[in-house]
Order: C-alpha cells, then structure tokens, then sequence
C-alpha cells in the first residue's frame, strides 16, 4: 500500500489523536515568513480544539494571530526561547493565565530529549519533502517555493515528538536525499500553499548593521578576540544575532590572513559573512544549527562540509558531546548587562518581553571565551545597569563586555585582562561603565510590575532562573 | 510674556519633539518611549529650561524617542525661542 502518509492538515491532525490538553511544537527556521503556526492553530481552532500547550523553538512578530486563540482558550500554555510584536505585549501585560516557559536552544534540546518537555504532535515545516516523509529545508526541485537550510532545530520534535506531521509546499518523488527528518520519524505529510517566506529569514534580530557605532563596537570586539591568547591557528568562532557581532567577523578576517590563521569551525547561526570566509578557505568547516539567511540555506543545500546539527548536538548541557564544549570564542549581543557580568537578552527596560533566549546561555556558559558587544546607551535606555531586569545568561559564564567606552573584563579572567592591556585597549572596570551611563541619563525610576508571574525563565540545566512579572 | 504656537525638534529615535503653545501656567503634556523610567526626569528639564528663559506661561506638547537631558533642553530653548521672538543665543 502506498501513499498513505499524504494527508490533508484536518486528516493529519485526526491521525495523530490529538486531544484537549496536549502538547504541540513548531520550529522557527523561516523565522519572521514563518506560515506553519498560523496554519496549523487556525485549523486547530476551527476543529474545536482547546486546552493546547504551544512548545515553539521560537515565537516571532509574525505570531501575533495567537492573542485570539489565546484568548478563546485554544492554546493555553507556551513554551519558546523568543516572543516580540504585539504577542510578546500582550503576554507582557498579563494575557494568559499560565506563564510562558522561555528555554534556550539548547536548553529547549535537554528538555525534549530527557522527556521533560514531552511533545505529544510535532508539525514541521519543510521546503521539500518525499510521500514517505524524507524532508529537508532544502529545496529539490523546480516547483520549490520555499528554502530555509538547516533544520536543526525541528529534530529534536522529530524524534522524540509521539507523532510528526511534516508540513511541505514542495512534494517531490522518493527519495528526497539527503534528508533531515527522516521518513521513519513521520507519521503524515501534509502539502500546502507555503510553508514559510524564505524573503523574511533575515529579519527581526539579524541585522548587517551600517550604524558607524556598532561598526567601532565590531572593531573593538575584533581586537578583543586577536588580542585575547584563543586567536591561533585552528580555533573556533560563533556569531551571535545583533549588527555589531555579526559584524565583529570581517574585522578579524584581515588579521586571519595577514597571520596565517584559519579557523577549524564555525558554529550556531550562519550567515552569508561565515560562508564567505568558509569558501575563502579561512573556516574549514561550518556547523548549522540554524540558516540565518539565504546564502547560508544555499550553501547547506551544495556543500559538504556546510553540516547541519540537531539543537542537542549544537548546545546540550548534558550532553558531553554537544559541539558547544568545542567552542573557543563566542561573540553576543545584550539588551543589558549588569555590574555582575549578567546578561538579558529577553525583556526590554520598558518591562516588555522583546527578544529571544536563543542560544546565549549555551554557547556563553560552554565556550572558552565569550565576548558580550553592546552601546553603553541606546537613546536614553542603559544597556550596561547595576540590576539586569531578567536574569538570561549568569555572569559566572561571561568573560568580556565590549561597549564603546571601553572594554570590561570579569575579574574570573585577570589573564584576558592582563594580555587586552598590554594590546592597548582600552580596559575598564565594569561599574565605572554603569557609573558613566546614570551620569548620562540619571538614575531611572523603578519599572510598574505587576505581581502576576507572566514568564518563568528556565536555566539550561533545566532549573528556574528568573520570573517575568506583568507590566502595568 | 506672549507665547505663539512654535515647534522644534524630530521624532527620530534619540531626538524630541517640542510642541509649545499659548497657556496658563506650564503644563506639560508628555509621550515618551522611556516614559515610566523617566517621564518625571523629562518633564522636570523642560519645566525648568523653560523656567530659565523667563517662561511661566505656556501649553508644552513633547513626543520623546528617548532623547538625552542635552538634546531635550536644546529643543525647548529652540522652541521657546521660536514662540517668544526673543533670542537667547545674542
């Protein structure tokens, strides 16, 4: 018998016995074009459903459509490293009764894994898929109408979800190889209109910044990693999201060459700036967890040595063997520091949830030099403050601050400090940084929270770290 | 002294936009991006830099995108300026 798995989404949905209460999941590999979790909660909905916990890699502006659904009790939970737009405001200022569980990437890999976080129906995008369920986020034939490269972060539901729905806008003929979900894993396949706009990946946090201050943050950061003791022949370099990390890479691309340098990999999100450098021969190998633009899903699609790996093998605590134990330098961004080395990269000074966990914990906590890029300032908002409003990434796993009035060090690391001195940087103690800032600005008066707990901010070790109360 | 409707200032990020008009006693109407961190601290600059240029009667209408104390006091002085006739810079 054949072609039993290709179903309508309404059939799928009957198939994988769903019921009230239980737990679904997403990945956000198409980002802010993301079309899956509208589709599939619309449908939900209009089948009745109600009671759904919503387990999402992430949850972006384009998800606002959920604030109804949530509002008529069909989804009444939500797990996710990132919320923004108008679904991160309203969940902010109390929308739904219980609170919203935020897990980094890799701790959100953990927690599938270990069972922790059970997930009852996965529903997975993909660019291209087989009848049998062999899918990838690359494209396969001339009718693809999508392209988002690495799913890394779906493979985690797609083995251990109890059933798997791939959703796909292109259906092509067995065998879809190489594949990422395999067919073994999936119990339907749904075709529909489109899975995602591939256009809108790089939107939202990613940023190729022309700001002439995230270009002299860049400059500096690039410094701090030539000058830090891990820039050696073979070493190894993450990106964070955020215009002045991203843009950190091309200021040490001249240093590599001048000194002969090549990087043995790069990790996490990549980017067109990373493949660039891989096909000049300055980074042997690339590991995707995430394809952060179409150059990136282009190049994972043709390059052998362009790997995509699972949120576990990426960032799990864990796991021993997850490539974040690998990681020699990586380089973040933050909403705000704090005199402790402390990091938030979720909730905005104005109490509102606008960010995404991500992989931030992980890759700080694991690496062996983590390098923090923010403005002193942004308009008036400090970004380096004596309390961060919402603990993401404890300073214990912090090393450098780099702001555009100098560089702090964690004094866990005297060496780094000691060797970025004798460069010529500009070295300085972090609460002089916060000093400067309240001198700028004045000392801001304490944000309305309410005492609902709207958000519970989980570590990667799977522990609670930090709440979010509602703002008023 | 006579105050006529004047404006000054953008609504760029980092900049504000100073709206002054005839009125009784100053009142300040404020928007801002950072309003809970620090409404009070703005409208205390622009009550003040008003204040200092002889100003005791007028209507403000400020929209901030999280201007600094600088920027602010630069935008209420250009305002009032513009609304009184009376250059301060001479």
């Amino acid at each position: 018998m054949r072609n039993t798995k290709v179903v309508s989404l309404e059939e799928a949905i009957r198939r994988s016995g769903l019921k009230d209460g239980m737990t679904i999941s997403f990945h956000h590999h198409f980002r802010g074009g993301d079309k899956v979790v509208n589709l599939v909660v619309a449908k939900l909905a209009e089948m009745g459903f109600k009671d759904l916990k919503l387990a999402a890699s992430s949850l972006s502006d384009v998800h606002a459509p959920l604030i109804e659904h949530i509002k008529a009790g069909v989804i009444t939970g939500i797990s996710t490293s990132g919320l923004r737009g108008e679904l991160a405001n309203e969940i902010s200022h109390g929308l739904m009764a219980e609170p919203v569980v935020f897990r980094s990437h890799g701790g959100r890999g953990s927690a599938i894994a270990n069972g922790e976080l059970h997930i009852d129906v996965a529903f997975l995008g993909a660019s291209s898929c087989d009848e049998l369920g062999n899918a990838s986020g690359c494209p396969r034939s001339e009718n693809a109408k999508s392209i988002c490269g690495s799913l890394g972060y779906a493979l985690p539901d797609a083995k251990y979800a109890d059933h798997v729905v791939v959703l796909t806008d292109d259906l092509v003929a067995y065998p879809n190889y190489p594949k990422s979900i395999s067919s073994c894993d999936v119990e339907s396949v749904v075709v529909v209109d489109s899975v995602g706009d591939s256009s809108k990946i790089s939107s939202g946090a990613i940023r190729d910044s022309k700001n002439p201050r995230d270009i002299l943050l860049a400059q500096q950061a690039a410094q701090v990693i030539i000058n830090s003791g891990y820039f050696k022949d073979g070493f190894s370099i993450q990106t964070g999201t955020g215009g002045a990390s991203l843009a950190a890479v091309k200021y040490i691309k001249e240093s590599m060459i001048e000194k002969g340098i090549k990087a043995s990999f790069a990790l996490g999100g990549i980017t067109a700036h990373m493949v660039k450098l891989h096909e000049e021969g300055l980074i042997g190998k690339l590991i995707d967890v995430q394809s952060f633009d179409k150059v990136a899903a282009e190049s994972i699609a043709s390059d052998q040595t362009h790997q995509e790996v699972s949120a576990v093998e990426y960032a799990s605590a864990d796991n021993p063997g997850s490539a974040v134990h690998a990681l020699d330098i990586v380089i973040l961004s933050a909403l705000e520091v704090d005199v402790d080395f402390n990091v938030n990269v979720l909730v905005g000074s104005d109490g509102i949830i606008r960010g995404a966990v991500g992989g931030h914990p992980d890759t700080a906590e694991d690496s062996a030099l983590s390098i923090i890029v923010c403005p002193l300032l942004r308009g008036r908002i400090p970004c380096v403050v004596p309390k961060v409003t919402t603990l993401i990434t404890p300073g214990a796993g912090v090393d450098v601050v780099v702001t555009e009035y100098g560089i702090a060090v964690n004094p866990r690391r005297p060496e780094i400090a000691e060797r970025l001195k004798e460069a010529g940087l500009k070295v300085v103690d972090i609460h002089d940084l916060a000093a400067k800032a309240t001198s700028v600005i004045g000392v801001p008066d304490p944000l309305p929270f309410g005492d609902k707990v709207v958000g519970i901010v989980m570590d990667r070790h799977g522990k609670v770290l930090d709440k979010i109360y509602n703002i008023q | 002294m006579e105050v006529k409707n004047a404006v000054a200032g953008t609504l760029e990020s980092g900049d504000i936009m100073i709206q002054i008009g005839p009125g009784e006693g100053l009142q300040v109407e404020l928007q801002s991006s950072v309003a809970a961190q620090f409404g009070r601290q703005i409208k205390s600059v622009i009550t003040e830099t008003l204040e200092g240029l002889g100003i005791s009667d007028a209507y403000v209408k400020a929209t901030d995108k999280g201007a600094l104390d600088c920027t602010i006091r630069a935008r209420v002085t250009a305002a009032a300026v513009r609304a009184t006739g009376k250059d301060v810079w001479k």
